[in-house]
């Protein structure tokens, strides 16, 4: 531990912009001896994650304040090849106001936003615009989003026009073939490039999990792209055939224990594919702050990429104020 | 808090589990509980108080059992077994069924009680203690179905006296009473004063079951009723609990006739190897040590790390720990619950209180002002010299020191009085794999912790106790082969005043690591025939030999690494051998004995050789069917160096149908040749000695039994003892073996015929071997 956060965490409850009260990430050399010592084993992973939702169970108004935290670490997401402008308006006034103004009064949360919106390149236009005011950042997908193949220089003129465009956030993702090859050192050269023309717009890995091969190789890739500069480490881009799972979370949440016990530097975690209940989305926020602190519980340092997770925490919050389970079609859609 | 503050601390707040339905039950039967005889509950009577650890609330009051209850429950039990083991196995496994069954239907009352009870978590309670009961119940109602075509040869014990331990209590329940029902047997168990309530509610479900009368009874009370079990017309006790009333237990029972299986105490070591991921070692510590808090017999308690690791290993650690939630056991976000008793809580402290050693970390937790709580303790710098190393703790403290490499990781391992289980983590399958057979434990963990099952054997070695519960192995200890054995017939040596029949005079020595020696006293006696003729004079062997020979055996450790097919080649050599001297040895058999069965006996005697030379390399292990994504092995291993009182009848075979099946499996053996009629072994000698048997693996004394059985039976170096001369042997051998709570196998003065199947077969290879269970959980 060598820096401490510049600042206590924020009490304000809106508007949830990125607290910018930690110093980023700025990477570090290479240091292979450290990558290769790292080791994860499966069963034992899975064990932990496994066990994890049985040992902590939030209830009643915990559960309700821990639902709504959630939803303020949510990336909003649209990434469909059908997105329109007209869509990404919808989308965006969902995130201004996730959960309907009476629910929220009821819980005494008057102000509450998702953590940002998540779209192409080509929509941020559009989402700048629905968002104007309103606080919440605009994140990209970026580098050839999902397969990343794209030539170098694309990908990185990409996350540049991304920039201009007015991104604050770009979620880039890395050639999976330099892990699956072993060229670590292709790997850091990349992440290293991506981070460099971000700029000041943070920048989230995504790793694609699903495609790594093993959890090995997901420890090895977050603790590289940690190295070279990632302000966030990310599972997928929701496009794998699998997406963000409990056991690759733990993986990645070590790695930025590591990391940080190592450098003094807080990496934030977004798991991205295949949450979409709000229990398990409690359970990722006790997994967080079990395994790296309640530091890590806010939306500078942790997001969830969702798009269906908002509906189902909306239920529970009703069914929360009013004791009754409630309905999906009660709930305005995105 | 208002659910926008909540927001803000994101506190987990409480998830409290309910005891309303577990305290209406108790209420329902007017919180006293009287005993579960022969079908019904009897009369409460005068008892004791069962409170709640976790708040020091009365529970109930239950009624402890006296001498005519302990009675009237054996009794009912020997009334009922019969009936049910003529039942047949699909009888049986029809109960057995629907007793898990209606476990599962009241799997929530049975947790919240056993917590309210015990002080444990409800996770724990809910998640392992009440599915791993329920487990053992469909378990072993496939082991009822499968009798009959399994083990034709089995049968029931009879009764079984059963007392349990208060860490698992209807866990311990089930793995006690569901291999007992399904072997045949009837069962009368006590729980302990602390927690017993489970057991009651247990035996509610028994009638729900709608089992015949008298086949469970369950009495309540303190140990003072467990010796009346103990005591009691039962044909056999099963004990889990501490080493000293263990070792009361298998003193109490000497000679008794009583089958015994004990599952001790433990002081676990949790080896990480530089190589592991150390996150998972250190959550797996969770599992471990803080996992009933730890009061755990197979806990992984001293955990032993590689040096290149041991601060890191240790920071994270210290992390971990204080992430622990400790505090009321009811609620489920709760790791760390109550310490069973006042009285447990004293010792954990006292033993704390006095250790001044090595520097000690509590969990910077919040803990509980009021109750029976502990913080997790972790205690590092120790050397094993140290109490805190040595004793079983049994609380929520783990000590730990460091080690350099692979071979002093085993060294320190090994260096404890107990034998239960050990965990391993590495990342690499060559090491973990290496280091597992090593272990002196029942079970091996790699890269996992506190894994158990129906399906693989439970127990330990040294002080751990023997027996297994769960698995093939398992069955054992509750079956016996069928038929009636006849009592042993008595036989002395000859007397007689005839000359010396040999023109020469030969000296018959002690064979002791490969060597023929003189007796350490100095003294011999005269052997003669039947016809009264001098035929030799043979050492009388005293405590000093038996020591030497301990000490040899121990230097041919070595032989228990060789390989099946080495051992059966030699063991085939021995035949060879012997078969080339056959006239001589069938003469002497019949100068000694009289009569003309020399030649046969040792036509099967090189018959028998031939017999373990073929198991030498096929007594297999087994993978179990454990509902893991991975591996149980089951290993056979020797035993070590196990003592082997020959039996006086067929002093050749007798003494070769030992020796063979435990060279063959590995062991070193110190044979006390047949008293009357020693001169077959000391001819056998020059056999041993022309056959590359390696000096150690077997050793000869001669003279009387009576002078060597109880050292050999007390030799704290001696693994195992099996009596098969005269009958006051048995008792004297067994009450002696307590010392290290060694295996025996005694004949309890019953004979056995060595020229039959009797003479060979399961019972001589399973006496010959350890069960080891190595966990291999995998994942690419």
């Amino acid at each position: 531990m060598q820096t401490q956060t510049k600042s206590g965490p924020s009490h304000t409850s809106a508007p949830q912009l990125p607290q910018v009260t930690e110093p980023r990430n700025p990477g570090m050399d290479l240091d292979m001896n450290w990558v290769m010592r790292l080791q994860a084993n499966t069963s034992a992973i899975e064990r932990r994650a496994a066990s994890l939702p049985a040992r902590r169970s939030v209830k009643k108004s915990h559960q309700a304040a821990w639902l709504l935290r959630a939803i303020s670490c949510i990336d909003l997401t649209t990434l469909s090849g059908d997105d329109t402008e007209r869509r990404v308006a919808r989308l965006c006034a969902k995130a201004r106001q996730p959960v309907s103004a009476d629910l929220l009064r009821a819980l005494d949360m008057p102000t509450l936003t998702t953590g940002a919106v998540c779209v192409y390149h080509e929509m941020i236009p559009a989402a700048l615009r629905a968002l104007q005011g309103s606080g919440i950042p605009v994140a990209a997908v970026s580098t050839g989003f999902p397969a990343g193949l794209s030539p170098l220089h694309l990908r990185i003129a990409e996350i540049e026009e991304s920039v201009k465009a007015g991104a604050a956030e770009i979620d880039i993702v890395i050639s999976r073939r330099h892990v699956l090859t072993g060229d670590w050192q292709a790997l850091y050269d990349e992440m290293r490039a991506f981070r460099a023309a971000c700029g000041d717009a943070h920048v989230k890995a995504i790793l694609a999990t699903g495609e790594l091969g093993n959890l090995r190789n997901v420890a090895r890739a977050s603790m590289i792209c940690m190295m070279a500069g990632a302000d966030f480490i990310k599972t997928s881009t929701g496009k794998e055939a699998v997406n963000a799972t409990l056991p690759v979370t733990l993986v990645m949440l070590r790695a930025i224990r590591d990391y940080y016990d190592r450098t003094g530097y807080r990496v934030g975690y977004k798991p991205a594919g295949g949450i979409s209940k709000a229990k398990d989305a409690v359970t990722y926020l006790a997994l967080l702050k079990e395994e790296l602190g309640d530091r890590w519980l806010r939306p500078d340092l942790f997001r969830f990429g969702a798009s269906s997770l908002l509906n189902d925490i909306e239920r529970q919050l009703e069914h929360h104020v009013t004791g009754s389970y409630s309905a999906a079609y009660r709930h305005a859609t995105s | 808090m208002t659910v926008s503050e909540i927001f803000e601390t994101m506190d987990y707040g409480t998830a409290p589990e309910t005891a309303a339905e577990a305290c209406a039950w108790i209420k329902r039967h007017g919180a006293r509980f009287g005993h579960f005889i022969d079908g019904s509950f009897t009369k409460p009577g005068r008892g004791f108080e069962s409170h709640n650890p976790a708040t020091g609330d009365l529970l109930a009051t239950l009624t402890q059992a006296t001498q005519a209850e302990v009675d009237a429950a054996a009794r009912a039990a020997r009334k009922a077994q019969p009936k049910w083991e003529a039942l047949g196995g699909h009888g049986r496994a029809r109960y057995l069924y629907a007793l898990a069954r209606l476990l599962q239907k009241h799997s929530r009352l049975f947790a919240v009680l056993e917590t309210l009870d015990n002080g444990k978590p409800i996770r724990e309670a809910r998640d392992i203690d009440i599915p791993l009961a329920q487990r053992h119940f469909y378990y072993h109602a496939g082991m009822a179905q499968l009798m009959e075509d399994a083990l034709p040869d089995r049968c029931a014990l009879g009764v079984c006296g059963q007392i349990i331990p208060w860490n698992f209590p209807l866990l311990m329940l089930a793995w006690k009473i569901a291999p007992a029902l399904a072997m045949g047997n009837t069962v009368v168990l006590k729980p302990t004063e602390w927690t017993s309530l489970t057991a009651l509610l247990f035996a509610e479900i028994c009638q729900q079951a709608g089992l015949p009368k008298g086949v469970v009874n369950i009495v309540t009370g303190d140990g003072t009723v467990g010796e009346k079990i103990v005591a009691a017309q039962v044909d056999k006790i099963a004990f889990t609990g501490s080493t000293s009333v263990g070792r009361g237990i298998r003193a109490a029972t000497a000679g008794s006739g009583k089958a015994l299986t004990l599952e001790l105490g433990g002081k676990s070591p949790y080896i990480v190897f530089d190589d592991a991921d150390i996150d998972s070692a250190v959550e797996g510590l969770v599992d471990a040590i803080w996992f009933n808090q730890g009061q755990v017999c197979c806990a992984g308690a001293r955990l032993l790390v590689q040096e290149p690791i041991a601060d890191l290993f240790y920071r994270k650690l210290r992390a971990r720990m204080d992430k622990l939630r400790v505090g009321n056991p009811l609620d489920k976000s709760i790791d760390v619950g109550a310490i069973i008793d006042p009285a447990q809580l004293q010792r954990i402290t006292a033993l704390m209180a006095a250790n001044d050693a090595g520097e000690s970390h509590l969990a910077a937790t919040e803990i509980p002002g009021t109750g029976c709580f502990y913080p997790p303790t972790l205690v590092t710098g120790l050397n094993p010299a140290d109490t805190l190393m040595q004793e079983e703790i049994f609380g929520p403290v783990l000590v730990s020191t460091t080690f350099r490499t692979p071979a002093e990781a085993v060294q320190l391992a090994n260096n404890t009085r107990y034998g239960l289980a050990a965990t391993v983590w590495s990342e690499n399958i060559n090491l973990a794999l290496d280091i597992a057979p090593k272990l002196a434990t029942g079970i091996v963990w790699i890269n996992s912790t506190n894994m158990m099952d129906a399906a693989a054997g439970f127990g330990g070695v040294r002080e751990s106790g023997f027996g297994r519960e769960g698995g093939w192995e398992g069955l054992t200890a509750y079956t016996k082969p069928k038929g009636k054995a006849k009592p042993l017939k008595e036989i002395t040596a000859f007397a007689g005043d005839d000359a010396p029949a040999d023109p020469i005079d030969r000296t018959a020595k002690l064979y002791i690591g490969g060597k023929q020696t003189r007796p350490d006293g100095g003294y011999s006696r005269p052997v003669w025939a039947k016809s009264g003729a001098l035929i030799g004079h043979v050492s009388l062997a005293n405590r000093k030999d038996l020591r030497n020979a301990v000490e040899a055996a121990q230097a041919a450790k070595g032989w228990s690494q060789t390989t099946g097919h080495l051992r059966a080649q030699i063991l085939y050599y021995l035949a060879e051998n012997l078969s080339a001297r056959a006239d001589e040895f069938a003469k002497r058999l019949n100068a000694m004995q009289g009569g003309k069965a020399g030649a046969e006996e040792v036509d099967l005697a090189i018959k028998r050789l031939f017999t373990y030379a073929a198991w030498a390399d096929k007594y297999d292990g087994q993978i179990h069917g454990v509902p893991i994504r991975g591996i149980a092995l089951a290993m056979k291993e020797p035993v070590g160096t196990i003592g082997v009182i020959c039996p006086n009848e067929a002093p050749l075979l007798g003494m070769i149908s030992c020796m063979a099946p435990a060279i063959a499996m590995g062991n070193c053996v110190i044979l006390a040749a047949s008293e009357p009629f020693p001169l077959a072994a000391t001819d056998f000698v020059q056999v041993l000695e022309t056959s590359d048997v390696p000096a150690g693996v077997v050793n000869i004394l001669t003279g009387p039994h009576g002078d060597v059985a109880g050292d050999m039976a007390a030799h704290m170096d001696i693994d195992g003892v099996w009596s098969f001369g005269a009958a006051p042997l048995s008792e004297e051998v067994e009450r002696a073996s307590a010392s290290n709570l060694k295996r025996t196998w005694v004949n309890n003065g019953m004979a056995r015929d060595w020229s039959g199947s009797d003479g060979q077969g399961p019972a001589f290879l399973e006496a010959a071997t350890e069960v080891k269970n190595i966990w291999v959980p995998y994942g690419a």
